[in-house]
């Protein structure tokens, strides 16, 4: 049998298939030509705007009105604004404005107070550094400016484009074109099939294949067209990242996060003024907070007793007793690391704990003050810090300073007591008391945490036990160490976008495993009797994205089971395949290195 | 839970072994580069290609291309000295080039000339069979490699990439995993070059996870401890070996496209026998472009299971952590690769700066933001 197989593989450039389309597509008083990169410009008539355009009418870079009314010139911007070039520009802008919030200390960050610090280490720079916004890179206007601009971009592109993608997947797929040798894949071959039967055959092939088609009867000739679900991956994935902005837009104007740390048996009522820390979005009515109150009846927390990870946390968690509004029945539940406790809408996580020791102090006058007082962990075997203030002890006021070590032991170097594990197994604090001026009264702002001890005095130090006592000379009063509790800290937060943001993105994670994992292409074939009598079929394919490869072997592939379903002897017997032909690539062949 | 110490000494020997392996193998495509390819007689024209078949590569000089592949592959420039006895001069290979523009998919070819059996036949013979064992060696050690990771995670009871140590041996994994499928994949031979350009980063990045970044086994801080572990870093891994694969076959499209155009337009170039080992520039940016296809939805899953997990465990799904930061960098500027590629003005040589931009934000992040700046992520430990 004579193969007269002829294939040809060209750049990918657009048939005037393609163009005649985009001209249908794009509308009247527009004109089309193509250029050398297989892009489109559409000129309009009145010469306002020029725009290279992509098969899908996304303007790829846009050139100068040359009249220019307002019209014109606002017509320009947006086609400017909306082009991919611009969009590719403000992709690099949003990676490069990312990048200063990562290397800069943040204040909305984990570690605010690095910013402080900053700002103490580089007094003239930082606050130069702060007109800019770079503390707060990503609650700036200009980090908001790039990411809006995108986003507009995004939907100006993407919003027409969906549009022209549903009027697209309603109609056929386009005629055969005449020339179809021209197209960038195309064989041909001759049969002792007649020519509808061979069409037919080859509309069995392609509708196994799934693709979409058109025959003409009269030519006879059929179009194929498949693969358009890539675009529509494609628009999801990008409609699913504007839902995405969307969701942060609503979480960040209607949600609210705030901190607070509870000691058992402390209550907690959602108030702003509760709050340890605590903010919110600008739509958020901080007077009408969610109504809810919680108690901390009881924390506990286990640690790996032995082994390599003894001192590791195994488990933590806090047993409180809550109620989502006055008046309503009391409910208990248990809130432990990854199992927060949803009530109202506000998420309540437990994020860390720690001993808040009891002290009962006498002052000078003989006055008791008894207080219980978070001692903040500094390390994984829990040695706290803390610091108590007594402003109104007589006759001075008083200021204690301590470390709370869960299980103390004496260091083996310097016998200064250390804590060995974090489980108070043998809890002892390590205190010093001073006297004289707490400075509170200064009016800057002061940690609960540290002790300005620049206008006190050493009164005493010790080592105590629960229910020993430390006593100040010269009658200034004394210190008891009674017991201690456990504290727990929690993290409140409501976020109305997460539930937005969680399902966009999972539709944008399918919608781009389809737009790059399916290829987009058309196939015509054709045919028709020759002087001979015999029966030529051409089959021409057009690859109808950004070639991400693989189109010439999968047309190679499909070509050779049309010209096998189109022979007449191959049909009857539908038997092996000779299967010369080859083109490019696609031709698997062992070598050297498999 | 404790720690096995036999296990895990025995991963580190494997480790030591799967570095050997890799290393005789980047030795082996670089002598399958150099001599696998024909050497056309000095004068004789390139054989015509016949209609239908792909055009044969003319082929470069022997030591010349051995010299170009640099001082790495030592034991080949040995043999380079004693068959290049100059059969051809630079400037005639270059009129024996393929045509790049007309057969995009066309991959150097090699089969042996006419029945005449002369020296550089052997000498190509040779090469051949040095790039065969070179893929022989690679899935050796590759299995060697896996058995490392293997013994390392059983040693400590988990997935052994709780610090960087561990994610460097397995992402070098997953990229030479990346980089057999693809041999599998495209059974191209000239692809052997790619071995090249895929062991240089492998083999540094393991010397250096032996050398600098390597800590004991241990278990894991109980904040790693949890199954999104598995998920996010796992994603993270393979998005990571897949980018490190279409890496190379991006800076091979560089280099390839620069002789290409260089030809084109007339103008001689230095290194023009490296330039005959390479394949055609069209198929590598094809091939680096489903790579990236491929890694930048692993990548997108594995940013997006992080945020989940921080969810989780901070109460934020993002905080702009530093990492998270640059894992969204890497993000931004590969979806920008991806979008450069369907830009007119932008294809080419543009798209591969960016997508090799997008590389360096991985390295930055693995390297500089996990050892020099601090954030949520630090305890992962180096």
């Amino acid at each position: 049998m004579t193969d007269l197989s002829e294939s040809r593989t060209d750049r990918v450039a657009p048939d005037a298939a393609a163009v005649r389309d985009h001209v249908q597509l794009t509308g009247e008083g527009v004109t089309v030509a193509e250029t050398a990169e297989g892009v489109m410009v559409a000129e309009t008539d009145d010469g306002a705007a020029a725009a290279e355009t992509d098969e899908f009418g996304t303007r790829q870079r846009v050139r100068r009105p040359a009249v220019a009314s307002l019209l014109a010139v606002l017509r320009w911007a947006w086609y400017s604004l909306t082009s991919m070039r611009t969009a590719l520009i403000l992709l690099f802008l949003l990676a490069l404005a990312a990048i200063p919030g990562s290397i800069l200390p943040q204040r909305g960050g984990a570690n605010p107070a690095a910013v402080t610090a900053f700002f103490s280490r580089h007094p003239t720079l930082a606050p130069i550094l702060d007109h800019l916004g770079v503390f707060n890179v990503y609650g700036s206007a200009w980090f908001a400016a790039v990411y809006l601009l995108l986003f507009i971009s995004l939907a100006g592109c993407v919003v027409p484009r969906a549009f022209r993608h549903a009027a697209m997947l309603r109609i056929p797929p386009p005629p055969t074109p005449r020339h179809l040798h021209r197209l960038p894949a195309y064989r041909r071959w001759e049969t002792t099939l007649p020519a509808r039967d061979a069409i037919r055959a080859a509309q069995q092939v392609l509708a196994r294949r799934r693709f979409r088609i058109r025959v003409d009867d009269r030519t006879p000739a059929v179009s194929a067209e498949r693969g358009q679900l890539r675009e529509t991956g494609n628009l999801v994935f990008h409609i699913a990242l504007l839902v995405v902005l969307l969701g942060i837009a609503v979480t960040s104007g209607f949600g609210f996060t705030g901190t607070v740390i509870l000691k058992e048996h402390d209550t907690f009522a959602d108030t702003q003024i509760a709050y340890d820390s605590f903010s919110a979005g600008r739509m958020v009515n901080v007077g009408a907070l969610p109504p809810f109150t919680f108690t901390l009846d009881a924390f506990r927390a286990s640690f790996v007793e032995s082994g390599p990870t003894r001192g590791a946390a195994a488990d933590y968690r806090a047993t409180v007793t809550w109620q989502p509004r006055p008046g309503a029945p009391m409910r208990t539940s248990e809130i432990s690391v990854n199992h927060p406790l949803t009530v109202d809408g506000v998420n309540v996580y437990l994020t860390g704990h720690g001993y808040a020791p009891h002290f009962r102090i006498r002052d000078g006058s003989g006055r008791v003050f008894d207080e219980t007082v978070p001692f903040l962990p500094r390390d994984g075997v829990f040695t706290s810090q803390g610091v108590v203030k007594l402003p109104d002890a007589k006759p001075q006021q008083l200021g204690i300073s301590g470390f709370f070590l869960p299980t103390a032991a004496a260091d083996p170097v310097t016998g200064q007591p250390i804590s060995i594990f974090p489980a108070p197994d043998n809890p002892v604090v390590v205190l010093g008391v001073f006297g004289g001026n707490l400075g509170l009264d200064s009016g800057v702002p002061q940690s609960v945490y540290t002790l300005d001890t620049t206008k006190m005095h050493l009164l005493g130090k010790g080592i105590l036990r629960p229910g020993q006592t430390l006593t100040l000379p010269d009658g200034q009063g004394s210190v008891t160490f009674v017991g201690f509790s456990d504290f727990a800290a929690f993290q409140l937060t409501r976020d109305p976008g997460k539930p937005i943001v969680l399902v966009a993105i999972s539709l944008a994670i399918a919608g781009l495993l389809v737009s790059l994992g399916i290829r987009r292409w058309r196939v015509w074939v054709r045919a028709a009797e020759n002087e001979a009598g015999r029966t030529v079929v051409e089959v021409g394919g057009l690859p109808r994205t950004d070639a991400s490869g693989g189109f010439t072997e999968a047309f190679a592939r499909l070509a050779e089971e049309l010209r096998r379903r189109t022979d007449a002897a191959d049909a009857a017997t539908d038997g092996e395949s000779d299967g010369v032909m080859r083109i490019g690539a696609g031709s698997r062949r062992d070598d050297g290195v498999s | 839970m404790s720690v096995d110490p036999g296990l895990a000494s025995l991963s580190n020997q494997l480790v030591a072994a799967a570095l050997v392996g890799y290393s005789l193998a980047f030795v082996g495509y670089a002598v399958r580069a150099a001599f696998g390819v024909r050497v056309p007689e000095a004068g004789q024209p390139t054989p015509v290609p016949d209609a239908g078949q792909p055009a044969r590569r003319a082929v470069a000089l022997a030591s010349v291309g051995a010299a170009a592949v640099g001082a790495a592959a030592v034991g080949a420039a040995a043999v380079g000295a004693a068959s290049g006895d100059g059969t051809a001069g630079i400037g005639d290979t270059a009129a024996g080039s393929p045509p790049r523009g007309g057969l995009p998919a066309g991959l150097s070819e090699d089969r042996p000339a006419g029945g005449t059996e002369d020296r550089s036949d052997r000498v190509r013979r040779f090469g051949v069979r040095a790039g065969r064992l070179a893929v022989v060696l690679t899935i050796l050690a590759w299995l060697i490699h896996a058995g490392a990771l293997v013994t390392r995670g059983l040693s400590v009871h988990r997935l052994p990439w709780g610090n960087m140590y561990e994610f460097t041996l397995a992402l070098t994994w997953a990229a030479v995993g990346a980089f057999l499928l693809v041999l599998a994949r495209y059974r191209q031979q000239a692809l052997g070059l790619l071995g090249v350009f895929v062991m240089i980063p492998v083999l540094l990045a393991l010397g250096l996870a032996i050398t600098v970044l390597y800590v004991a086994a241990a278990p894991l801080v109980p904040a790693l401890h949890s199954y999104w572990l598995a998920i996010h870093v796992t994603a993270a891994i393979i998005a990571t070996g897949v980018f490190t694969v279409a890496t190379a076959a991006t800076v091979m499209f560089l280099v390839a496209d620069h002789y290409a155009s260089a030809e084109r337009q007339g103008r001689p170039v230095r290194l023009a026998a490296l330039a005959r080992l390479m394949p055609n520039a069209a198929v590598l940016d094809r091939l680096a472009y489903r790579a990236y296809a491929l890694a930048f939805p692993i990548w997108t899953f594995a940013v997006v299971a992080g945020a989940i997990w921080a969810e989780y465990a901070w109460g934020h799904y993002w905080q702009w952590d530093p990492k998270e930061t640059w894992a969204f960098i890497t993000w931004v500027v590969y979806a920008g690769y991806l979008h450069a590629r369907a830009t007119a003005g932008w294809r080419g040589r543009k798209a591969a700066y960016v997508a090799l931009f997008g590389f360096a934000t991985v390295l930055f992040n693995f390297f500089v933001v996990n050892i020099f700046i601090s954030g949520m992520h630090s305890y992962a430990g180096v």
